[in-house]
């Protein structure tokens, strides 16, 4: 359903891509781990034309576009096919919750407010935050924003939803929330693309596991295999490594 | 003080504070909003970093905030007539009161606008939004908050400022109080006068400013 290939980025000259390629059917759920630095979210931000990429080529619901040379029609055509939930969920800060999610419907793709409203209360009452749907972000903890956030990437009925650390920002306890929340989008068969540090996330909720570490995939498999089995040095390193600081924390605890 | 003065600063403050009512707010206001859209423009083409057009606002900003108004106003008025454009008073003046302030708050507004966190533009394209909805939308709203302020000073200097146009010939505040003093040889009395209405008008705009931003913040 989207295919990515071949992906190139460099930011002053620094590669962060190199050559990148992915393949994400209808209905999988993905996890992108790696380390800090690793390229993940450059790669999320190249796929939705935040960045915009040296070279590469998508396929995505047979729509075939040169990453590197779309013009501005056919990023926003494409953008409209997607979800995407920032690490910082940047909701729009003038609107309520309500609004945040209608904004798109109504002026990015022409619908009547009462249909926006429509689909807007269905998405909020998904991720639980109908009954905050008048509260300006600022009134709203972080996980709230998130959920709200949610609620807005996939008010366009998009084809693939991609998360860009949708946690990594939160306070500890506000954490369990927003993952049940995109649990419970996986379990509806949502495709989603997830670049997390949340470990617990990718072997429960994701079909797929892959690890990016300097700007190229060192493994991709199934969640169970990936962790159980890692095939190469690298992932075992990784997974090493998280290994160890779980159980630091947990010593600590 | 005596009763001659008493009278006469009676009778002068409706002589000058009708001038004032006819001249200097409609100057101040024509002028002011004129400026707004002009910012507005000029601030845009440099965020979104149009071409040509934007080295185009910097050319001019550079002009008119460098250059005294005074000598913009002889420039418009005693100077262009000579090159064959012919302006009267009131127009000259407001053709360079609204460029001044476009200037000024061309700068206050662009600085605004760049005070806007860049992932609110980055959700505006992820929820399929073109960069102008976005910026009308999303980032003007967030960025008028914040240039408010500073430009209700804008405002309220602008007020101060139309007495220049006294300069050529237009018969606001200033010039009729002028007018007066040379007449009753009462300099210091008229001037505080006039001083003093200037000073109403402005604490009049002040408690504006205050009440539109409690306004503004509830949101």
């Amino acid at each position: 359903m989207l295919d990515v290939e071949k992906v190139h980025k460099k930011f002053d000259g620094q590669e962060v891509l190199s050559g990148v390629s992915l393949h994400v059917d209808k209905g999988d759920v993905i996890t992108i781990l790696g380390p800090s630095g690793s390229g993940k979210t450059t790669l999320l931000r190249c796929i939705s034309f935040l960045e915009r990429a040296d070279s590469g080529w998508m396929d995505f619901a047979g729509t075939g576009v040169d990453m590197h040379r779309a013009g501005k029609n056919q990023v926003l055509a494409l953008r409209r096919r997607m979800g995407f939930v920032f690490q910082s969920y940047n909701l729009f800060a003038n609107k309520t919750a309500l609004k945040n999610v209608t904004e798109g419907l109504i002026v990015a793709r022409g619908m009547n407010r009462k249909t926006a409203a429509e689909i807007a209360e269905s998405c909020l009452q998904r991720v639980g935050m109908w009954e905050k749907r008048d509260s300006y972000p600022h009134q709203l903890s972080g996980g709230q924003q998130q959920r709200v956030a949610i609620a807005r990437a996939i008010a366009g009925d998009p084809e693939v939803v991609l998360f860009d650390e949708p946690t990594s920002a939160l306070d500890p306890e506000l954490v369990g929330e927003v993952l049940q929340v995109m649990r419970s989008l996986a379990r509806d068969g949502m495709t989603m693309l997830v670049v997390t540090h949340e470990m617990r996330f990718a072997r429960q909720a994701a079909n797929k596991v892959i690890l990016i570490d300097g700007g190229r995939i060192v493994e991709e498999g199934r969640p169970q295999e990936f962790f159980v089995s890692p095939r190469t040095e690298r992932a075992r390193q990784f997974l090493d490594l998280l290994g160890r600081e779980t159980e630091g924390g947990n010593a600590a605890q | 003080m005596n009763d001659r003065i008493l009278n006469l600063l009676k009778d002068s403050f409706v002589q000058i504070l009708l001038p004032g009512l006819e001249m200097t707010v409609p100057l101040t206001v024509i002028s002011f909003s004129l400026g707004l859209l002009i910012a507005l423009g000029t601030a845009l083409v440099q965020v979104a970093n149009v071409k040509v057009v934007r080295q185009l606002a910097r050319f001019y900003v550079w002009i008119f905030r460098g250059t005294p108004m005074l000598v913009q106003l002889y420039v418009v008025f005693y100077g262009l007539p000579k090159v064959g454009l012919i302006l009267n008073a009131f127009p000259a003046a407001v053709v360079v009161f609204s460029l001044n302030t476009g200037a000024y708050a061309s700068e206050t507004i662009r600085a605004a606008i760049l005070s806007v966190p860049v992932g609110q533009m980055e959700a505006g394209y992820c929820s399929g939004m073109t960069y102008m909805q976005t910026m009308r939308r999303i980032i003007l709203p967030q960025a008028m908050r914040t240039a408010f302020p500073p430009l209700s000073n804008s405002l309220i200097g602008l007020v101060k400022d139309t007495s220049l146009a006294s300069n050529i010939t237009v018969v606001e505040m200033f010039l009729t109080a002028q007018r007066i003093a040379s007449r009753t040889y009462e300099p210091f009395w008229m001037y505080l006068e006039v001083g003093f209405i200037y000073l109403i008008f402005c604490t009049a705009l002040t408690y504006l400013q205050r009440w539109l931003e409690k306004k503004l913040e509830r949101k």
